[in-house]
């Protein structure tokens, strides 16, 4: 064995419940002929991949048999990368709907380092290149790095947990001792007074979620937003969140990227959206521009615009400008949209609001927009959020609207598929 | 007929006191007195810092007024702004809790001048016993036994020998300009004596160029002991017995409890009496606490006495039934004492712990900072009283002390307070930060703790390489093990789905370089475990959503809280107050294990993180300097203390990460060297 690797089988058996796994194809070989190949010594049954289906926690799950575009949006796709994966292999995870890959020794690269060195002289090794680290916090191309084989595999497991089988199957339900009627009276206080102050996002999902799980999508990646799946009352929900500890949480190209991807899954597999909203706005510059922001922006929108699955939208801060638009507002079909007490629903912050209005001139105009405009009242009299609820409720009303919304139905009118700006 | 309510006001109008009350203090201390205050009927005004606007004390006053930013100087030390919140909010007394302004002669003076009354003694006793020598030269002369020794020139050493009989053996010989333990040598009998002084003689000469010698009366293995006075200002004064404060560590008190195993009868009269003739001596009135040390032989002597309420006061409430800060309240006003000498109880027995934000593990206890992201007082248990000023949600920031609370249980005697203590460690759920619960748990089980046997010393004498969680000194090592086990590796039946049909398992559970293989068979709600031939069941409600799990493991009832756990098997409980982190694998998974590569950890002798939450006071390298071995690099200063943080290594600064006034988390990257 390859230090730090475990075999294709060890790895089933670690992935699969015991004595669940039945293989398909064992006796497939290759079939190629040049340079000696087909000498028999050269040849094995089950060449260089194991197939067949098996069971996670009782649930049925294929292990590398369908890779196909077609199956995108029926069953839910996940690649572990566990080794090197180069050239045109890399599009067989890139089609799915998640990658994960093991840390220092899983690569994922169109072209390996040697190929860069001929054509671009450019000295990389292979991690710097297409490993994990890479591909979780830069290229945005894989969602999780684990430590290692089992620790992946284990994950997966518990990942799987959350998902339904295809698009026809319910997600999980799991039994839930976590009261859905629980308050969670820290929220009362966790939003800072200082509306400049950071605060963790991650702190607000984690205690509305049934027994603080929260399995984080993407975390380090365009980290001014989150998302993830966690349940509520037992059931799975996809939670986005604005995380102002970074960037302040404003929205720019990569954090659009990532929660449009997030939220189109979780509408395909009918996965309710929780959307937690604390955003100043999109991030300005040429940069953002010059790479499209519009373009990229518009996927968030899109997303949460198409998405038919339940949408419970809390406004925990600031909600500004466009970018409160895109955040699973009501305009977009939301179907419960809330405020916390310390919501600021506006066009933009009073500072620079006040700029723009004014010109300067008017130096108590900022006392006065504050006054008019940070604070929830003014969007809750236009009906665009739904109520303006404690804090500590939060959990209570979320697992009352889906209840309520659990048998929520919504066609859109026929078409071969949505043109979503790519 | 009157109703019970109306009964309860008039009696209120008879025995009036104030109408409002500035609590001028933070934290459990302030709730404590906003508690009294709401029993008598007295408004109460809140003081509070920018960062403790959402604070306990803040939401049960009254009223509250912010005076300040977050620093301490700058808020509850603000005479100023505090004194213009009493103007404002007409408040007609304050209560200074301890710390902060409680024993600060100008703030009652500037009170008195206001016609405000300071719920405490006035500015001439609080001066008096804050001056070291003063209170000495006082105590003296009310017959209060003092530490005996002799200060000057001694001639030879026949005369260190006569001084030395005078005072009593055992006494310590050493140079009077020497400070603190420098060059201090015991002595036992008259030879030691001679030798001593011949060596303290030498060192004081040529040292310090001063003759004279200090020989006084040594201490050995002493305890703290100390007498709650109360008094008020027509001249009466009580003493409402002692309390045993010798659990400590850096000087700092942490298991308290009252009455002391130790005294007999005789000695707490003599010392409640000598304690209340001081009292008098100084004019005292309000409550205050004269400590004392005590020797092996039941000799004590007067160390100090604290003009205020103390932090440990509610064990002697407990015994005593008095509630401290009425009185304090009702003397304040000018009432006389409504007990007698003879009316003061003991009864029962009460401890204390506090429960502090802070890793027992790092020299008994340095501060840790953050979000108590849940918090649930074990309330549930009887006869447990709980002091804090925090709930779930709160922030423990570096500004303020570290303390959550103080977890107080009572019972008849001795043993039954101290396992109900045991009772409501276990069942006290405290998440976010650190916490001294494992330390705290251990002192008051340890056999030498239980029999009495304790000194200022205990805790370096017990744990003299530091505190290193449970040690397994009780019973057999192997049964803690599987019950530990046994009642964690439930945890991992978490069955996601029911559709599973598996009802047996085949573990394997890492604990600490120990690696044992558990079977685990389900039959209904109970579990049989079976590890290292050990065959255990297991049985409990299972409710998994809390943070608290009652088990029963063959029978005994266990409570163990489930502090995390990941998909990787890595859970980590408490149990009996330590936690434990535990890797529970499938057989399979475990022994694919060994194939895994170990990965390197990162080399730290190149960089220097922070140990603890602070403040940066000091820079002193800059990219580019050298350093040394052992060099001071930067000054962190947490919760008081200032920390010196020293290059592992001799090389090159590659980077500074800190400036002076930074605040920095745990493990925060300082400096780094080439």
């Amino acid at each position: 064995p390859i230090p730090g690797k475990l075999t294709a089988r060890e790895r089933i058996l670690l992935l699969l419940d015991p004595d669940s796994f039945d293989e398909y194809d064992m006796f497939v070989e290759h079939r190629c002929s040049d340079f000696g190949m087909d000498s028999s010594k050269n040849k094995y049954p089950g060449d260089s991949v194991v197939t067949g289906r098996g069971r996670i926690n009782g649930r049925l799950a294929y292990v590398f048999s369908q890779r196909n575009v077609l199956c995108s949006g029926v069953v839910p796709q996940i690649s572990l990368i566990m080794g090197p994966c180069a050239g045109g292999a890399v599009y067989s995870p890139a089609l799915t709907d998640f990658t994960f890959m093991v840390k220092d020794t899983s690569y994922l690269f169109i072209t390996g380092p040697d190929v860069v060195k001929s054509v671009t002289n450019e000295d990389v090794t292979q991690e710097q290149l297409g490993g994990a680290k890479t591909h979780t916090s830069v290229s945005g191309v894989a969602h999780r790095a684990f430590e290692n084989d089992i620790d992946a595999l284990l994950n997966l497991r518990e990942f799987f947990n959350y998902l339904p089988l295809s698009n026809r199957d319910p997600a999980p339900v799991r039994e839930c001792h976590d009261p859905s009627d629980r308050l969670v009276p820290e929220l009362d206080m966790l939003v800072p007074i200082e509306s400049t102050k950071a605060y963790d996002m991650l702190d607000i999902i984690h205690s509305i979620a049934d027994e603080r799980e929260f399995f984080e999508i993407m975390p380090s990646y365009a980290r001014n937003i989150v998302v993830g799946f966690a349940r509520m009352n037992g059931r799975t929900v996809g939670i986005v969140g604005n995380q102002p500890k970074v960037a302040s949480g404003c929205l720019d190209i990569n954090s659009s990227v990532k929660g449009a991807r997030f939220v189109r899954f979780c509408d395909a597999f009918n996965i309710p959206l929780i959307t937690f909203v604390d955003v100043p706005g999109f991030l300005p510059g040429t940069a953002q521009e010059y790479g499209g922001i519009i373009r990229h922006g518009a996927k968030l929108l899109f997303a949460f615009a198409e998405a038919t699955v339940p949408k419970i939208t809390i406004i925990t801060r600031k909600a500004y400008g466009g970018a409160y638009d895109v955040m699973s507002s009501k305009h977009l079909r939301g179907d419960a949209n809330y405020a916390w007490p310390t919501a600021e629903v506006a066009v933009m912050g009073a500072k620079g609001a006040v700029q723009i209005i004014f010109r300067g001139k008017e130096a108590d105009a900022e006392a006065e927009y504050v006054d008019k405009f940070a604070n929830p009242f003014p969007a809750a009299m236009r009906g665009f959020v739904d109520d303006i609820i404690q804090p500590s409720t939060t959990r209570v009303r979320i697992c009352h609207d889906l209840d309520v919304l659990a048998s929520k139905t919504q066609s859109s009118p026929w078409k071969k598929h949505a043109n979503i700006p790519l | 007929m009157l109703g019970r309510s109306s009964i309860a006001c008039i009696l209120r109008t008879l025995l009036k006191t104030f109408e409002k009350l500035l609590i001028a203090n933070r934290g459990e201390i302030a709730c404590r007195v906003i508690k009294t205050c709401k029993k008598m009927g007295i408004k109460t005004v809140a003081i509070h810092s920018d960062v403790d606007a959402n604070a306990v004390h803040v939401k049960m006053a009254d009223e509250a007024v912010c005076v300040g930013p977050a620093p301490t100087s700058k808020s509850y030390l603000n005479m100023d702004a505090i004194m213009e919140v009493i103007k404002k909010t007409r408040a007609q007394a304050v209560h200074p809790g301890y710390g902060f302004l409680s024993e600060n002669k100008e703030f009652a003076r500037r009170l008195a001048s206001e016609g405000v009354t300071f719920i405490g003694p006035d500015t001439h006793a609080i001066q008096a016993m804050g001056d070291k020598i003063e209170s000495k030269l006082l105590a003296k002369n009310a017959k209060v036994n003092t530490i005996p020794g002799f200060d000057g020139v001694v001639k030879d050493a026949d005369e260190a020998v006569r001084i030395a009989r005078e005072i009593g053996y055992p006494v310590m010989i050493k140079a009077s300009a020497g400070g603190g333990g420098k060059g201090m040598r015991i002595a036992w009998d008259d030879e030691e004596t001679r030798e001593g002084f011949r060596f303290s003689s030498q060192e004081a000469a040529s040292s310090f160029g001063d003759d004279r010698l200090l020989i006084e009366k040594f201490i050995d293995n002493p305890r703290h002991i100390e007498i709650q006075v109360l008094a008020d200002k027509h001249g009466n004064a009580l003493w409402l017995n002692e309390r045993e404060c010798s659990i400590q560590r850096r000087n700092q008190k942490v298991v308290e409890e009252a009455p002391s195993t130790f005294l007999d009868p005789e000695t707490r009269r003599a010392m409640g009496e000598q304690a209340v003739a001081l009292a008098k001596a100084v004019k005292y009135s309000s409550a205050g606490t004269v400590e004392f040390l005590v020797d092996s032989s039941k000799n004590f002597y007067f160390l100090e006495m604290n003009t205020r309420l103390q932090v440990e006061h509610p064990v002697t409430e407990c015994i005593t039934g008095l509630d401290l800060v009425q009185e304090m309240i009702r003397v304040a006003k000018g009432y006389p004492l409504r007990h007698k000498q003879a009316d003061i109880p003991i009864n029962g027995w009460a401890v204390e712990c506090r429960v502090y934000a802070e890793d027992p593990y790092k020299s008994f206890g340095l501060p840790s900072i953050g979000k108590l992201s849940q918090y649930q007082e074990p309330l549930h248990v009887p006869s447990v009283r709980v002091d804090s000023g925090i709930q779930q949600g709160s922030d423990i920031s570096i500004y303020y002390d570290p303390m959550i609370s103080k977890l107080i249980t009572y019972g008849s005697n001795r043993a039954e307070a101290l396992k109900r203590m045991e009772e409501a460690l276990d069942n006290y759920v405290i998440r976010g930060v650190a916490h001294n619960i494992s330390l705290l748990r251990e002192v008051i089980i340890h056999p030498r703790f239980v029999q009495g046997d304790i000194s200022t010393k205990f805790l370096p004498e017990v744990y003299p390489d530091g505190f290193k969680g449970k040690c397994f000194w009780l019973k057999c090592e192997k049964h803690e093990i599987s019950v530990k086990n046994s009642s964690s590796v439930c945890f991992f039946f978490r069955i996601p789905i029911a559709k599973s049909k598996q009802s047996s398992w085949e573990l394997s559970v890492r604990l600490g370089d120990g690696i044992y293989p558990v079977a685990v068979s389900k039959d209904g709600s109970s579990f049989s475990v079976e590890v290292d031939g050990m065959k255990l069941n297991v049985t409990s409600e299972w409710n998994l959503a809390s943070p608290l799990l009652s088990v029963t493991i063959d029978g005994t009832q266990r409570t163990i809280q489930r502090l995390s756990r990941n998909a990787s098997g890595d859970t980590s409980i408490q149990f009996l107050g330590t936690v434990y982190k535990l890797q529970i694998l499938t057989k399979v998974a475990a022994e694919l294990s060994k194939y895994m590569p170990e990965k390197a950890a990162e080399d730290t002798s190149s960089i220097l993180r922070s140990p603890m939450p602070g403040a940066v006071v000091a820079v002193s390298v800059k990219p580019g300097d050298m350093v040394s071995e052992g060099q001071e690099i930067c000054v962190i200063e947490a919760m008081k203390m200032q920390n010196s943080m020293i290059a592992a290594k001799t090389g090159k600064v590659k980077a500074v990460h800190c400036k002076a006034g930074d605040t920095v988390g745990e493990g925060d990257l300082l400096v780094e060297l080439e």
